[in-house]
């Protein structure tokens, strides 16, 4: 098992649930979702743990319904060569929520979206969160969750309607087309509907 | 009526005889010179890439110049599965193609869905455009989708320039659809192993 957990239970105390080893030998650990953002504060800047790589984020759903959903971050310490995975559970009748870790990782901006796009959790905190998947008007729900058919929720037809409906050009909002760097290369127009805060239109689409 | 009887007796032939010698040439020329858009999104991509290579080669077949743009192409080739977030892409490039125009479906996902009979996948490209030649495999051979371009061939030889109705573009109707929705549905319907796929909800 990973010093680690140890180390976050001298800490942390009761807000560190069950650990174990998984089947291929990392450790996971379950985190208090109250408490995530200082665990995993305190994981990315303690002297000796330094998690400073998000590997991934990912949630998982169980058929059993009464088993809470669980949200996994997959940690790495790039100098120590260790790896962690820490767990949140989500009661699935309550609020799916938990907060951001992108103040912590900027790279978790996009996996937590992949994460509400296809499970519903929200994140607080987050920057930006719109579906990043499916476009961002699709309405059938969300695909990973259980009670979601494979076929999706509405006909054929309709799922065709819509995607055939959708501006194939607005799949990208402004900000996503004008990087930080070239803000100054920006023609004037772009940049007055940029700071009007104006997303998903185009000059040229419709 | 009087003059094309006495057409018939001079030329021995119908009075179809010199529309069919031009269209004869003109379906000559277009069936050997196709310029395909290739719309690769998936493994058949790589077969498309490998029938284009100098093994198979079908520049042998007057499709030297693949046009990277719809605006310069003549056949469209959708090389792989379209999920529904393409479906308008692949409708706008069809749309921004001149006619005379023709679509080959490449492999089973294009023409069917394929395995993914799921919430994300176009059911068959047949729901957004019309096709004209399905290419079946999974992804299919280089041999296969030659195949398809003969059997393309073919069909051009056998067009008239006298059918207007063949060149007609059919923009989508007033519900945004090419097909009327019950029979998109039908279409789409589950088959094979997919029809025990419902697990949940």
């Amino acid at each position: 098992m990973n010093p680690s957990v140890d180390a976050l239970r001298a800490t942390f105390s009761t807000a560190i649930g069950r650990a174990a080893v998984a089947r291929d030998g990392e450790t996971l650990v379950c985190v208090r979702a109250e408490q995530l953002r200082e665990v995993m504060q305190w994981l990315r800047d303690a002297p000796g743990e330094r998690y400073d790589y998000l590997v991934d984020v990912t949630a998982v759903e169980y058929r059993d319904r009464e088993r809470p959903l669980e949200v996994i971050y997959f940690l790495r310490s790039l100098e120590r060569r260790v790896d962690l995975r820490v767990k949140v559970e989500l009661d699935p009748r309550g609020e799916l929520a938990v907060d951001s870790v992108v103040p912590l990782w900027p790279g978790a901006e996009w996996l937590e979206r992949e994460v509400y796009d296809m499970f519903g959790i929200t994140f607080r905190g987050h920057p930006d969160l719109r579906r990043i998947l499916m476009w961002e008007t699709y309405a059938e729900g969300y695909p990973l969750r259980k009670d979601f058919p494979l076929r999706g929720r509405f006909s054929r037809a309709e799922q065709v309607r819509q995607a055939l409906a959708a501006n194939p050009e607005a799949h990208y909002s402004l900000e996503e087309l004008s990087i930080a760097e070239a803000y100054d290369e920006l023609p004037r127009d772009m940049k007055e509907r940029l700071e009007r805060g104006e997303r998903g239109k185009l000059p040229h689409s419709e | 009526m009087k003059h094309m009887v006495e057409t018939k007796e001079i030329a021995g032939q119908s009075p179809n005889w010199l529309l069919a010698r031009l269209d004869d040439l003109v379906n000559w020329a277009r069936a050997n010179s196709l310029w395909p858009m290739p719309f690769g999104t998936a493994c058949c991509a790589i077969e498309f890439m490998a029938t284009a290579a100098s093994r198979f080669d079908f520049a042998r077949f007057g499709m030297e110049r693949q046009a990277f743009s719809p605006r310069q192409a003549d056949v469209l080739i959708c090389a792989g599965r379209l999920p529904f977030k393409l479906a308008p892409v692949i409708r706008r490039v069809y749309d921004q193609m001149p006619q005379p125009k023709w679509v080959i479906s490449m492999g089973a996902c294009a023409s069917s869905g394929g395995i993914f009979d799921n919430y994300a996948m176009v059911q068959g490209i047949d729901t957004i455009v019309p096709v004209d030649v399905y290419v079946p495999g999974c992804p299919p051979r280089p041999e296969g989708l030659l195949y398809g371009v003969l059997l393309l061939h073919k069909k051009i030889k056998g067009e008239s320039l006298s059918d207007r109705a063949l060149r007609e573009e059919h923009p989508l109707d007033d519900k945004g659809l090419r097909l009327p929705p019950d029979q998109i549905d039908e279409i789409s319907e589950p088959f094979g192993n997919s029809v025990h796929q419902f697990r949940s909800a």
